[in-house]
């Protein structure tokens, strides 16, 4: 174990060498981050011993990483934004071909106009794509939670894809102190990936072809169903584990911040749950009980979490760092959605923040906080959802 | 909580001083987090960086607005934008510049040093493109007592890919020289 100021795209990188990720696919051009560069390095200096390949597009990136995975191989790709929406296709074939490949991907807005900047807008609208969702606080966050992805993803009552968000720039470019593990460590932790049923020319047989109505499509779906349910209950074992082999805690798909004895709750996923600490901390001090769950899993979606973590509180302001145009903000949808039927729900309000990389600072999140207390002293959420910080 | 902000324009350095300033004071038992913020990847653009030193572990993730330290790796970036905005009252400016801290009358502490001559004579980067950035910090450890000289030697090695000992030199240089009003 090594402790090292690196960036999170750095983090990422040593996150799939001490994976021993052993194919690599990667398109290199913008918005394509330095991920895929250093594994190139590691690749290249012989520290990783993987097969790097470079491909014309995201696209054909997810079809080596999926062709790979079906051989038994561990598969690792990174992209960002255009990179992930341009492989949309091909994440639904991952999931449905059970293909338990881990990706990275940076959270960065969509194009029109241009911006390389933190969104989640990119990952949120891979939602129905079967993979697992995590995003991520810090680098550290970063790097443990793929060395726990891919075991999670090829246990084989999983067998399910995992992306990983990381804040572009807020985490993609920032350094930060980084507990890098031993290589030995992470071996015990993670063993090799064993396929149950690997693409074998000594044993061949057809993944892919086509299933009738009348035969098994619906119980394929079906399956995938089933292992979505039981990915919150593994991870909370994997967790567990990889706490007694590391001895660092991750609280599996909520981090709960304050919440207890909170009036007011914010909800985030994302690095800026970092700001909103900071600024929960001067709430505290001057005795205003104000707290924060960030959402590090959006899919599975954490529901039964959620309803309980938030069983006490009288507000609730979700932070939304994407948009679903026509509609509100993607995890508040979600949070709503997933309150109904329960007994004593509290008054619920979506803020949109942050777009395009608009940096979120204690000011801001200071003026959410209080606009969750004017609707609570009212009685009355004004509008059900708002735009923060915006110019016109 | 020491907040610092540097201007630069891209292929100064100023991305990879924020990082190895960071290292430096990683080396003293400090948490840090550096930062740029910049659009394109572009030669002559102007960049700002972040960097923050703290005792205890470092939770905020946005930009920096009230730094303690501005340091300036283009002289030239002083007539095009607001580079004092929101320094600390007590805050120091740290300009790349041959001239005397008196020269730019700011109402903040001043400090220079000509990092241009000692990245060109150590042949960092070239003449018309001297990378300046070690020299900076060399400077920086002298005029604000943060961190030592030792420390930025160690991240200098750390970080630097070529030229490890005229970067070395050049920051040697640039603490000896450094001038504060």
């Amino acid at each position: 174990m090594v402790k090292k100021i690196m960036t999170g795209n750095v983090a990422a990188a040593w996150g799939a060498r001490l994976s021993r990720a052993e194919v690599i696919a990667a398109y290199p051009i913008t918005p394509q981050t330095s991920i895929v560069e250093k594994l190139a390095q590691f690749v290249s200096n012989g520290d990783l011993k993987a097969e790097y390949i470079h491909v014309e597009s995201e696209h054909s990136a997810m079809a080596a990483c999926i062709a790979a995975s079906q051989t038994g191989a561990r598969a690792f790709t990174a992209t960002s934004s255009q990179g992930l929406v341009l492989m949309h296709e091909l994440l639904h074939w991952a999931s449905g071909a059970r293909a338990p490949i881990v990706m990275v991907n940076v959270n960065r807005a969509l194009a029109p106009p241009w911006n390389v900047w933190v969104e989640h807008t990119d990952m949120m609208s891979q939602r129905d794509t079967g993979w697992i969702q995590f995003y991520a606080e810090s680098n550290q966050e970063v790097l443990d939670t793929l060395i726990m992805s891919y075991k999670l993803c090829e246990d084989k009552e999983i067998q399910l894809p995992a992306m990983i968000g990381l804040d572009a720039f807020y985490l993609s470019h920032t350094s930060e102190i980084v507990d890098i593990p031993d290589q030995d460590q992470v071996d015990r932790f993670l063993p090799d990936y064993e396929s149950a049923y690997p693409l074998d020319t000594e044993n061949p047989l057809s993944i892919g072809s086509l299933s009738m109505p009348n035969q098994w499509y619906s119980e394929f779906r079906y399956k995938i169903y089933e292992a979505m349910e039981r990915v919150l209950p593994k991870l909370n074992q994997i967790e567990e584990d990889f706490y007694k082999e590391f001895g660092r805690k991750y609280t599996g798909p909520l981090e709960l911040y304050n919440t207890e004895d909170a009036e007011i709750i914010l909800i985030i996923s994302g690095a800026a749950s970092g700001t909103i600490k900071e600024t929960v901390d001067t709430f505290r001090k001057k005795g205003i009980k104000v707290g924060l769950i960030r959402l590090r899993i959006f899919r599975p979606f954490p529901s039964e979490a959620l309803g309980k973590a938030l069983s006490n509180a009288s507000f609730v302001g979700v932070i939304d760092r994407s948009f679903s145009f026509g509609h509100e903000g993607a995890i508040f949808t979600e949070l709503k959605a997933s309150l109904y039927g329960r007994k004593s729900v509290p008054m619920i309000k979506n803020f949109i923040v942050g777009i395009g990389g608009r940096d979120i600072t204690t000011d801001t999140i200071t003026e959410i906080y209080e606009n969750c207390f004017n609707c609570l002293n009212n009685k009355k959420v004004d509008v059900s959802v708002e735009w923060i910080d915006i110019k016109v | 909580m020491i907040e610092i902000r540097f201007h630069g324009r891209g292929g100064q350095g100023a991305v990879v001083a924020s990082n190895i300033l960071a290292d430096a004071a990683f080396r003293e038992g400090k948490y840090v987090q550096a930062f740029p913020y910049f659009g394109v990847e572009r030669r002559g653009a102007p960049v700002t960086s972040f960097a923050r030193i703290d005792k205890n572990p470092i939770k905020i993730k946005s930009q920096v607005y009230h730094p303690n330290f501005i340091i300036v790796l283009d002289p030239t970036l002083m007539n095009i934008a607001d580079i004092t905005s929101g320094l600390n009252k007590n805050g120091i400016v740290l300009i790349n510049s041959d001239k005397d801290p008196n020269y730019y009358n700011l109402s903040f502490k001043t400090a220079t040093i000509d990092a241009t001559s000692i990245a060109i004579e150590n042949k960092l980067g070239s003449k018309m493109a001297p990378i300046v950035n070690t020299s900076m910090l060399g400077a920086f450890a002298k005029i604000s007592g943060e961190v030592t000289l030792e420390s930025i030697i160690l991240a200098i090695n750390e970080s630097v890919p070529l030229k490890k000992e005229e970067n070395v030199k050049a920051a040697k240089e640039a603490y000896e020289k450094a001038m504060i009003l």
